[in-house]
């Protein structure tokens, strides 16, 4: 369901008078809710502070989109789905550093809305001619997709170059997590699977390890196309679409520590049903929420600078079909949105 | 931490784990795969078989044993013994000589080869001039005389193999001695047999494809006779007193002819076609036995009417008015007659009639009226119906042991009394410590249960499952009753059957307590039967329930088999296990995973549906539950084999075993033109080896979901008596793990023994772990207080354990085929894990508790993991700190079928098919060994050798 109203640009005022003033305009005065908006990048982020409320309102031009979800079943996952990888790009720049700093303190999104994304990690360990690429595989439906194969390669030895049977990638699966990375390409030779390497092992052997490792798969890779290779010492990205240097703190200084790394953070805890109870973690741990639950949308407009001013107690809710856009990727169970029952609301 | 955890190199732990394990391939039971040829030795009275893949096997007395293995691992053609010697030669397909000898070497003999040899003709002569057809090792013992398909007969001295170009018998030389009339250049082609004269070693009868025979004397350099038979000449075999001999014919004729010193150029006394006057198949080799009362044994293969029994694989047996045409279920490949050695002796007095078939060893008793067969020490055929499945008992108590050799007594009735004739050696193993028993699940619904004890694999008892079912193929309707009259008197010989009835029958998990008796055995059709012992014959009605294991579940469709039909009213059952419980899982897929508590009398079985739990005291089903993914349609459809996701290896196991039947068949269907044949086969492997070439050699990485197909599958069941629910008291309990990796566990209630007939027995689920890497779970093990794993039901009763410590917490050991993990109980967390696959790149195959014993001290022994990687790597993990100790690499990877059939004793040692009939065993343990010990005196040799033979060999066999 949409609304839109409108909002005085230059004078905000606090998160929670806007988050109020959502509650009443969708007349769910009860009802907690998470709050979210489209920044330029079409990206999903949340608002739960004056800080990034004040953000949201200044990137509006003029419409600022916001998503409203009901928050037990809220989707956290939905945040910065579509392009995990520029989402924190996105934020960094986002986020001046002086004021990021300055107020360590400040909650800037809930804990759950970070999580580890596919990434390149220890760039700064490996030969320039290697990649090793972190494969995060979380709840999301996309299949690992990718195929490996037999193959020879040539290496320099000390008795000359050499044919060297090595593995390499055969195949990517349109729409699956390794070509939506953009990170892995067909050809390219898997020299390590979670810090240990491929070599001596059959491809039944190196598939197994793959899979066992899938929920966190670390692969080290010599990309058949060296000329996308990662510059040192630079922040920028090698290739568009490719991130480096990760927000995450996951460089580590050897193998072994990423192998280790690897371990821990892969070790999602087994599940224990006591006397047809809940399903629980071992060890105790939160249960997980995965329930994809409903969207609901709003779309705030922002009265363009060229109409003048709009009174900042006011909120002039606008039905515009042509400014609705459809950003549902909730599957049909999740349409019981929000109870309302009046489609528009004029103030 | 974990770091610091990595297996160091403690000097103590490395010091006894010397002590503990040590890997050996120690003896190969069963039957020979693909044998190709066959010798035996009077002297030694060993026999030697051939196979195709260059192997050569050694049997005398049980428990001797000899093997030994051409590095070209090609077809051994011929084997013959040189007489009065520990020495015999080979003769491969690429026309190479091989010479071995048994040596004593640390007290016991070895087979080595000493030497090697290709005859190589003069340059330029075309490859079939040295072709070598027919082997004669001379009784001088010096030399060896090759007969080749150009017809030159060529003289090599032993052991050099150096050939003497001076005595070679040519064509030329022989025709020379022969009128020109009745012969020609071509009559001396392809030397079929060479025969030297029982009496006189000058002189060698030398017979010609073409039906050219010629007496030759070696001292001369000449023919002295000669004999032209008007067909083509298969074999011939000299009369014991040297007047007369046999030669046999391509057209199933044999004629007997004369050697008198007047007559220089003799008829056949006698020319008959036994099973004439229709065209017949060739007599490829015959044997004349003279005895006491005058009526000689004809003994022969083949020569069956072409038309109406030319696919019979028969040996007929004539003495006087009884004859008789053993009907092998496979093709013969050789045979021999045990007759008196002693040259002194008048007559050959046979005893025995040995036949090498391609699929099994038949000896058949000549001396007892009816030629009853006798029963083989070893060389059993394991296969004779296709092995599915396998199940190891060690240390069974020496009642049941009694029991069950007295049941399988009265099953060998038909059998002959008299002692195993090939005796030769000496064996001088130690008894084996422990009575063992092996037991195999068979596609025919039979279950065979082996002593495993020592070297000889036997034959204890075999059970059938078939009498409680109705089968297409009625058990009683005998196909074996062809009335006096018949003719040819064919008799069935052998247990080589491979064709199933019904395949619903097969089966697929044993299990059985040695202490009570109880015995469960599941099929392919969901079928669960549960045995008891009984020493007499009964007939009983075997009570008979259903277990619904979809239960709620609704919609869905097999597709799959029936379920066996069972025989209403009782049923006769045979001395022995005693069906007197029938479960059948609704759908009636494959049971895939059995376990049975005697002590509470509970049987628990899973298929790829659910699982179900059985009161077999009361006979009540006491619960069920569905194990399946509501989105896995593929568990419901029908039968495995079917399935793509599927146990790969399984799958091709059975391939396997199929391939290798299909193309014996093949091979029978051939009437013996084994070269045909060969090329046939190889061009099949050549196919099949291109069909997977094609096949792109990619996999695909896909993480695991909850989604994946045959998660419900059921691997393992397993009763404990542990603290499930609270940690002051304990209970039984049942545990299960799936393919998805979900462990079930469920709280039973077992009513005392003394209300144990009134009070249901009760179950309760008590938890659900689900693993998050999804493998499928292997194995779930309970460790006591004290780490070792709970004691076997009954075991403690039996004062044969010591009781489990029930005041320390216990731990749950949960094996799934990438991890092993510790838990403890009874509130579930994660202590430990060893992972195998995400380091490694293998998965677990099977994995068993095994107990080592160190080889230094006596009163030390340890609980570890035997696992057997998919890699085919066997890897000792220790309990309960998860450390792997040692791997060694057992089975090749592409062996699936070997992989998918090992099995491990609880002593550390091993079993696992290195082909349809042969068990490999292997041994962990540096305690526990299994192997041939065994001895072959070497006679002393002195010129006057026919009378100092029998004085030795009797010595021998004494000794």
């Amino acid at each position: 369901e949409f609304r839109r109203f409108s909002l005085e640009r230059s004078k905000p005022g606090k998160f929670e008078e806007f988050y109020g003033l959502l509650q009443h305009v969708h007349k769910i005065p009860n009802v907690d809710v998470l709050v979210g908006y489209t920044d330029v990048h079409g990206d999903l982020l949340p608002i739960n502070n004056d800080d990034n409320y004040h953000k949201a309102v200044s990137t509006a031009n003029p419409l600022l989109r916001i998503f409203i979800q009901r928050k037990e079943d809220a989707d956290y996952s939905a945040f910065g789905t579509d392009t995990m990888t520029r989402k924190k790009n996105v934020l960094s720049n986002v986020l001046r550093p002086d004021n990021h700093k300055k107020k360590p303190h400040i909650v800037i999104s809930m804990p759950q809305d970070f999580r580890p994304v596919s990434s390149i990690i220890d760039v700064d360990i490996l030969p320039e001619t290697h990649r090793r690429v972190r494969l995060y595989k979380y709840g999301t439906d996309k299949p690992l997709g990718f195929y490996i194969r037999d193959g020879s390669s040539v290496r320099v030895t000390p008795h000359g170059l050499e044919k060297v049977p090595g593995i390499f990638i055969s195949r990517l699966v349109p729409g699956g997590l390794a070509q939506s990375t953009g990170l892995l390409a067909v050809n390219d030779e898997v020299l390590e699977v979670n810090g240990i390497e491929v070599s001596g092992k059959s491809l039944d052997q190196v598939t197994d390890m793959m899979i066992a490792n899938s929920r966190n798969l670390i692969i080290t890779v010599r990309p058949a196309n060296q000329r996308n290779n990662v510059v040192r010492n630079s922040r920028t990205s090698g290739s568009s679409g490719q991130s480096t240097e990760s927000s995450l703190p996951s460089s580590t200084p050897n193998i072994l520590g990423s192998l280790l790394q690897g371990e821990e953070e892969s070790d999602e805890e087994d599940i224990i049903i006591e006397d047809s109870g809940e399903p629980q973690q071992i060890p105790k741990a939160a249960p997980a929420s995965e329930s994809i639950e409903s969207l609901s949308q709003i779309e705030l407009l922002h009265e363009s600078t060229q109409n003048g001013f709009l009174p900042s107690s006011e909120m002039n809710l606008n039905h515009s079909a042509g400014s609705i856009s459809m950003e549902y990727e909730v599957p049909e169970p999740g349409r019981k949105s929000l109870e309302e029952d009046g489609t528009i609301i004029t103030l | 931490m974990r770091r610091f955890l990595r297996p160091g190199h403690d000097p103590v732990r490395e010091r006894l784990k010397r002590d503990l394990f040590q890997f050996n391939k120690t003896v190969e039971h069963g039957f020979p795969h693909q044998p190709s040829a066959l010798g035996y030795s009077p002297f030694l009275r060993l026999m030697a078989i051939g196979t195709r893949s260059g192997a050569i096997k050694l049997y005398g007395a049980p428990g001797v044993e000899f093997m030994g293995l051409h590095e070209e691992n090609n077809t051994v053609m011929q084997i013959h013994f040189i007489p009065d010697q520990c020495q015999l030669v080979t003769l491969l397909d690429d026309n190479s000589l091989h010479l071995w000898s048994l040596k004593q070497h640390g007290g016991t003999s070895e087979l080595r080869e000493e030497h090697r040899f290709t005859l190589k003709g003069p340059p330029g002569s075309p490859p079939s001039a040295t072709q070598v057809t027919a082997v004669l090792p001379h009784s001088s013992r010096e030399v060896l005389y090759l007969g080749t398909e150009s017809g030159n007969i060529f003289v090599v001295e032993l052991p050099s193999f150096r050939v003497l170009e001076d005595r070679t018998i040519t064509p030329e030389a022989v025709l020379q001695r022969i009128p020109e009339d009745n012969c020609n250049r071509r009559s001396c082609e392809l030397v079929e047999a060479l025969r030297e004269h029982p009496k006189n070693p000058d002189q060698i009868l030398i017979g010609y494809s073409r039906g050219l025979i010629v007496l030759w004397d070696l001292q001369n350099n000449k023919a002295t006779h000669h004999f032209l038979g008007s067909q083509q000449l298969e074999n011939l075999y000299w009369q014991r007193d040297g007047s007369k001999f046999i030669s046999c014919h391509y057209d199933g004729s044999y004629s007997q002819w004369p050697v008198s010193s007047d007559n220089r150029q003799a008829e056949p006394l006698e020319n008959t076609v036994p099973y004439g006057p229709f065209p017949c198949k060739a007599i490829s080799k015959i044997y004349w036995q003279t005895t006491k009362n005058g009526l000689p044994y004809i003994i022969f293969q083949g020569g069956m009417p072409r038309a109406s029994y030319g696919d019979r694989h028969s040996i007929s047996v004539i003495h006087g008015s009884q004859q008789t045409a053993f009907d092998f279920t496979s093709r013969v490949i050789d045979f021999f007659i045990i007759f008196s050695s002693d040259p002194a002796a008048e007559f050959d007095d046979p005893s025995a009639l040995v036949v090498l078939a391609e699929e099994e060893l038949v000896v058949i008793d000549l001396k007892s009226a009816g030629w009853p067969a006798v029963h083989p020490p070893y060389l059993a055929s394991l296969h004779c119906s296709a092995i599915t499945c396998s199940h190891h008992v060690s240390n069974i108590p020496l009642k049941l042991w009694e029991r069950i050799i007295s049941a399988g007594s009265k099953q060998n009735l038909h059998y002959s009394s008299m002692p195993w004739p090939i005796d030769g050696g000496t064996n001088i193993a130690p008894d084996p410590p422990q009575r063992d028993l092996l037991l195999t699940g068979h596609e025919d619904g039979t279950v065979r249960f082996w002593d495993a004890s020592g070297v000889c694999l036997h034959l204890l008892y075999k059970l059938s499952t078939v009498r409680v079912f109705l089968t297409d193929a009625d058990p009683n309707d005998n196909m074996n009753t062809l009335g006096e009259d018949e003719w040819p008197p064919l008799r069935k010989v052998g247990t080589f059957d491979p064709y199933s009835d019904d395949p619903r029958l097969g089966i697929q998990k044993i299990y059985l307590c040695k202490y009570s008796g109880y015995l469960a055995v599941a099929g392919t059709a969901g079928q669960v039967l549960v045995m008891e012992l009984n020493d007499e014959d009964a007939e009983h009605v075997v009570d008979h329930a259903e277990a619904d294991l979809l239960q709620d579940q609704e919609g869905y469709r097999w597709k799959g088999h029936e379920k066996l039909k069972t025989r209403d009213g009782p049923v006769r059952f045979e001395a022995g296990f005693q069906p007197f419980v029938l479960v059948q899982c609704q759908p009636p897929a494959v049971v895939t995973s059995l376990a049975l508590h005697s002590e509470w009398k509970l049987v628990a079985f899973g298929t790829s549906h659910g699982f179900g739990l059985f009161d077999h005291q009361q006979k009540r089903l006491v619960f069920v539950k569905c194990t399946l993914h509501p989105s896995d349609q593929l568990a419901l459809e029908g039968p495995l084999s079917r399935v793509k996701s599927l146990k790969k290896s399984l799958r091709q196991s059975f391939r396997r075993i199929r391939r290798s039947r299909v193309s014996s068949r093949k091979r029978r269907g051939g009437g013996g033109n084994a070269s045909e044949v060969q090329e046939a086969n190889a061009k099949f492997d050549q196919d099949v080896l291109q069909e997977m070439e094609l096949a792109p050699v990619q996999r695909k990485i896909e993480a695991r979901s909850a989604e994946d197909s045959f998660t419900g599958f059921v691997r393992t069941l397993y009763f404990a008596d542990t603290f499930l629910r609270d940690s002051s008291r304990h209970c039984p309990s049942l545990w299960a793990g799936t393919n998805g990796g979900t462990v079930y566990a469920f709280c039973l209630r077992v009513p005392p023994a003394e209300r144990r007939m009134d009070e249901p027995v009760r179950a309760e689920q008590a938890k659900e772990i689900q693993l998050m890497h999804r493998a499928p779970v292997v194995g779930i093990l309970v460790l006591d207080g004290r780490s070792t794993p709970l004691p076997e039901p009954l075991e403690v009763a039996h004062d044969l354990s010591k009781s489990p410590d029930m005041q320390g917490s216990h731990q749950l050991l949960v094996v799934s085929e990438e991890q092993f993990k510790v838990f403890t109980l009874p509130k579930v967390s994660s202590k430990l894990k060893l992972k195998l696959t995400a380091l490694e790149g293998c998965r677990v195959r099977k994995v068993t508790v095994a107990n080592f014993g160190s080889c230094k001290t006596d009163d030390y022994s340890e609980n570890d993991l035997a696992v057997l990687t998919n890699l085919g790597d066997i890897q000792i993990i220790s309990l309960p700190f998860l450390k792997l100790q040692i791997r060694y690499p057992c089975i090749r990877k592409e062996d699936v079928s070997g992989i998918a059939s090992c099995v491990f004793t609880k002593y550390g040692q091993g079993f696992y098919l290195i082909s349809p009939s042969e068990f490999e065993r292997f041994s962990l343990s540096t305690k526990w060994l299994v192997e041939p010990r065994c001895i072959v005196d070497m006679p002393e040799v002195t010129s006057n050798n026919h009378v100092h033979k029998s004085g030795t060999e009797n010595a021998a066999r004494n000794s």
